[in-house]
């Protein structure tokens, strides 16, 4: 029993690092959809870029770690905006369809940029020193790198929240999900909220992306890899809100390391199954507007 | 004789003689992966065809010039493998095939080649019943029953209990297979087994389950890439060693071109496998200093890399026996005598009978030579050693 | 959602309608080593056509539609590995199996609507291949499904090296095909679900059983994307597991909104230009050919609305006004 009850706290806790993650990857995708109306696929090419910038910065600039993904945070986030000036916001009028043929050409470039600036292989990540090793508590032993991962994404989660439920940019990004029409009638300039809230959520990507390097490798092939995953955590969450993907990729995360862990012939199945049943149940999503 | 006909027979020798003295180019269809997820293995390959032409691509009988032509399959897609490899031969009329790195797509040029009467050597792909789907078949590359079955025999004069952890796929489904037969015949106990699907990216329940079975050793097989990088973090972020079960595999496990980024996870991993990077032989020595010059210091060959310079060789070996005038029956003919002492994996040759690979496998152990992480070969397990599983199931 | 296309009063076929077949005739005389990859082009628009169906037509968007191409595929194949390699047998083996799927999927799922449904799509055709994985037996796992010999058609035209056959083959099943959907389309219930797509509420207002029509929509398209794998399947002579992921429909999405959606010849014109396109670059940059495939969709975005199609519609559009 006792050796049980250690099995699943491992599991747990790795599933927690793994859902967090996901969720810091995510969590753009919900606001760009949800606010924007916009099917952005190319999601986790922010995430790749972010695993890729941090990734050099250290290995071929020497630069520590947390320098490094603050590099990757904002060297992102410029670029997303750049992009969404240029690219995205002409497309906002267009329909689903355009979007996705849009964004999906986007993919396929971004891929072969990444296969011509780094090579094929996956990047090779060497954690600082102070983040190895292993974490003695509660009787056993926790890899620090996933610890930190829990513990920065919390943080990172909780400034998130609190940034919208209590600052004024926040109750625009929010009013303007409800109701964009109202909003932009009430003097909201939408258009600005727009590119800082899409460049916030491709920052997030790629703080993720860096974080996640270890778990999630970093290779030119990474958008599509993941789309679903990412996908996934967004629609079973609900789109637009913050909780929604919380929740669900902290069960993604945690559900579905049990299930391998438990019956490992339907690992793979899990993901997949509890979607259907989940969106068979609430369409809408565990925490999204019922249309 | 009149004028006119002596002119007629002079006009003749001369355009025999010049049909003789021209220039003969062999066309070479080399289809491997430049993009999508399987892009870094065939990526390995293509290194290893152009470094062997750049390096001996001169090294023909003289007026025979060699052509390679490059295609991309886009990865494990048998139905674009099948038609380029229809293109290459009805469009660009090549003489030979080769690379492949996935089985499936081989598994569907064999039957072109037999119509067509090409001669195709895989690289790479490495189904263990792709030889007898063609007699224009020929494999340079390996079968994962050659490293897993003597892997099982040696490691159960080590350990009795073993655990098996492998990509659930068919190359994976082979691996299991062949390490459990070795490893049950001579006396070793099975004590559980995971497949691992191949969409995974945390190897970490999988490695839960098998520190709570408590077994003395793990045996593992991904595919080369950051499933084995994954797998490897995982055993070691679960402090698996510390709990006294050792890691052994194939060497996909530790493949040569991504063993520096494993770190020093990996270090004490023994596993079988017909190519090290590491190996002291000059022959190796040569090709991993090219390799560098060529690709990068940082780089490493990795096994594809010498699955692709030993087909390309032994395709020049038939062109140069042939002068350049390729018969496809003839080359097959050339093929199964092929032997090479010195390749840069040792001594390999080609089964006369099975048209599969005939080679050493080594024992290694993943040691710090230098400053860099490296699989050090400590012994050889099997001598010329051909594909067991062929010998387990002969045809009737 | 803005597309060209629909519903529209005259069936009667166009003389511009001929063009296509010529064309795919002429291709047969004159570039015979382009054969092979003629035939996949067939077999893509058949698929297309049937994407266009439910996504054109119905206004569902979904990314598992290879869940249907791929039953058709495996049960072509294991038929042709296991009993017989007929291949008339096979088409139909493949159609009624993926229009079963098709049709229970269906019923379940077309419940929902917007991201919920392409999720659901997406969800099915995962599963779809995960089994497919696993059951080695039957399928050949990751190493697929060969070594199976398709017999002559009718007995008389037997498959060759050339792909002469399987071209002729293919094209001769895209003409019904296409003879099958050009008549939906303009029918009665054809209208419907231009309806539906247009305008639900309206739809339900006036009574129309949307959810049947929708289903049974989507159990044709399912049924034709059958048709089309069992088509790869046979002309291919082997099936592996790609037939069933979710990068070859949203491959096959690209293709389709490239040419043009809810207009047939969309689906003619996207599979033929994404696929010559890929083709050609891939042979000149084989490692950089991605990136010319993205440069070109983002262009066609930008520049036109409804594809292909659409920009030659502003074209002439823009002559037309040019000489009024």
């Amino acid at each position: 029993m006792q050796d049980l009850l250690s099995s699943l706290v491992s599991v747990a806790f790795h599933g927690l690092a793994y859902g967090m993650i996901l969720y810091v990857i995510s969590v753009g995708l919900s606001v760009t959809m949800g606010l924007m109306g916009f099917v952005n696929l190319a999601h986790g090419v922010f995430a790749m870029a972010g695993g890729y910038v941090m990734l050099s910065a250290m290995n071929s600039m020497g630069i520590p770690f947390p320098l490094a993904l603050i590099a990757a945070f904002i060297a992102v986030a410029l670029a997303s905006m750049v992009l969404e000036r240029l690219l995205y916001s002409r497309l906002y009028t267009a329909g689903e369809l355009e979007q996705v043929l849009f964004t999906i050409g986007l993919i396929f470039m971004s891929v072969a940029v990444a296969r011509l600036v780094y090579g094929t292989l996956p990047q090779p990540v060497h954690l600082p020193e102070y983040l190895k090793g292993q974490l003695h508590f509660l009787g056993r032993d926790f890899p620090a790198y996933r610890v930190f991962l829990i513990v920065f994404s919390v943080s990172i989660v909780g400034l998130l929240w609190f940034g919208v439920e209590r600052t004024r940019w926040g109750a625009m990004v929010r009013a303007a999900v409800d109701f964009r029409a109202m909003a932009q009638s009430v003097g909201i300039n939408t258009s600005r909220l727009f590119t800082l809230t899409f460049a916030l959520g491709s920052g997030l990507a790629a703080l993720g992306g860096a974080l996640g390097a270890e778990i999630i490798a970093i290779q030119p092939t990474y958008p599509f890899e993941h789309l679903v995953f990412f996908l996934i955590v967004v629609a079973v969450g609900g789109l637009g809100s913050l909780r929604g993907p919380f929740v669900a990729a902290l069960l993604i995360g945690v559900a579905d390391t049990a299930c391998k862990y438990w019956v490992p012939e339907v690992g793979a199945f899990f993901i997949f199954i509890a979607t259907i049943v989940v969106l068979l149940w609430r369409p809408e999503g565990l925490f999204g507007k019922a249309a | 004789m009149g004028i006119k006909s002596s002119m007629w027979i002079a006009a003749i020798a001369l355009a025999a003689v010049s049909g003789l003295a021209a220039a003969q180019t062999v066309k070479i269809g080399i289809i491997t992966t430049y993009s999508g997820p399987g892009s870094a293995q065939g990526d390995q390959l293509d290194k290893g065809f152009k470094l062997y032409l750049k390096l001996n691509g001169d090294k023909l009988p003289p007026g025979v010039k060699v052509e390679p032509i490059y295609r991309d399959d886009t990865g494990a897609n048998a139905d674009a493998a099948k038609r380029l490899a229809q293109e290459l031969i009805v469009r660009e009329k090549v003489q030979f095939l080769t690379g492949v790195v996935w089985t499936p797509n081989a598994a569907a040029i064999a039957p072109l080649t037999a119509e067509a009467k090409v001669p195709f050597v895989s690289a790479n792909a490495a189904g263990v019943s792709i030889p007898r789907m063609s007699p224009y078949f020929a494999r340079v590359s390996f079968t994962l029953w050659q490293s897993a079955y003597p892997l099982g025999q040696w490691a159960a004069k080590k350990f009795k209990r073993a655990y098996t952890v492998v990509s659930d796929f068919s190359p994976g489904h082979e691996a299991e297979e062949a390490f459990t037969k070795g490893f049950k015949e001579a006396g070793g106990e099975i004590v559980g087994s995971a497949r691992v699907p191949m969409t995974a990216t945390d190897f970490i329940p999988y490695m839960q389950r098998v520190r709570d079975a408590k077994p003395e050793v793990i045996f593992g097989f991904n595919p080369a890439g950051k499933q084995a990088t994954a797998q490897m973090k995982a055993y070691s972020d679960l402090d698996l060693g510390k709990a006294g079960i050792k890691y052994i595999g194939t060497g996909d496990i530790t493949t040569d071109e991504e063993l520096q980024n494993m770190g020093d996870s990996a270090l004490g991993v023994m596993t079988v496998h017909h190519y090290s990077a590491a190996a002291e032989r000059p022959a190796n020595k040569a090709l991993v200093a090219a390799y560098k010059k060529e690709y990068g210091e940082k780089l490493n060959p990795g096994f594809m890399v010498v699955g692709a310079w030993d087909a390309m060789d032994m395709i020049f070996h038939a062109i140069r026996e042939q002068n350049g005038k390729v018969d496809p029956d003839k080359t097959m003919q050339i093929f199964r005598n092929y032997k090479n002492p010195n390749s840069p994996r040792g001594p390999i040759s080609i089964d006369p009978e099975t048209r599969d690979i005939v080679q050493n496998e080594y024992l290694r152990e993943v040691r710090k030579v230098g400053g860099q992480l490296a699989n050090v070969e400590l012994e050889t397990v099997a001598t010329q050693y051909k594909d067991p599983w062929k010998e387990f199931n002969k045809p009737k | 959602m803005t597309h060209a296309g629909g519903y529209i009063a005259d069936p009667r076929i166009r003389k511009i309608e001929w063009l296509p077949w010529v064309l795919a005739v002429l291709c047969y005389f004159v570039a015979p080593s382009y054969l092979p990859l003629g035939s996949y082009v067939l077999t893509m628009v058949i698929f297309a056509l049937s994407l266009d169906l439910i996504l054109g037509y119905g206004g569902i968007i979904t990314l598992g539609h290879s869940a249907y191409f791929g039953m058709g595929a495996y049960v072509a194949g294991i038929l042709a590995a296991r009993l017989t390699g007929e291949p008339l047998l096979g088409l139909l083996a493949g159609t009624l199996g993926a229009g079963l799927l098709g049709l229970i999927t269906g019923m379940i799922i077309l419940r929902t609507r917007g991201l919920a449904l392409l999720m659901l799509t997406l969800a099915i055709t995962s599963v779809c291949y995960e089994v497919a994985n696993k059951a080695t037996a039957l399928t050949g796992g990751a190493d697929g499904l060969g070594g199976f010999t398709v017999q002559p058609i009718l007995g008389l035209f037997k498959f060759d090296m050339f792909g002469k056959t399987a071209y002729l083959y293919c094209l001769v099943v895209l003409f019904v095909c296409w003879w099958l959907v050009r008549r939906l389309v303009y029918s009665p219930f054809g209208a419907s679900l231009t309806g539906v797509r247009e305008n639900n509420v309206r739809m339900h207002a006036v009574g129309s059983p949307v959810y049947q029509r929708l289903v049974t929509s989507y159990t044709i398209s399912a049924a034709l994307a059958g048709l089309a794998g069992a088509l790869l399947t046979q002309t291919t002579q082997f099936v592996g597991l790609k037939v069933l992921g979710f990068e070859l429909s949203g491959e096959l999405m690209v293709m389709l909104i490239l040419g043009g959606v809810g207009r047939i010849y969309g689906a003619f014109v996207g599979p033929l230009v994404y696929l010559v396109a890929q083709d050609y670059l891939a042979k000149q940059f084989p490692e950089y050919w991605y990136f010319g495939i993205g440069a070109m969709l983002v262009l066609v975005v930008m520049f036109a609305r409804g594809g292909i199609l659409g920009i030659i519609d502003a074209v002439i559009a823009r002559l037309r006004r040019k000489s009024d």
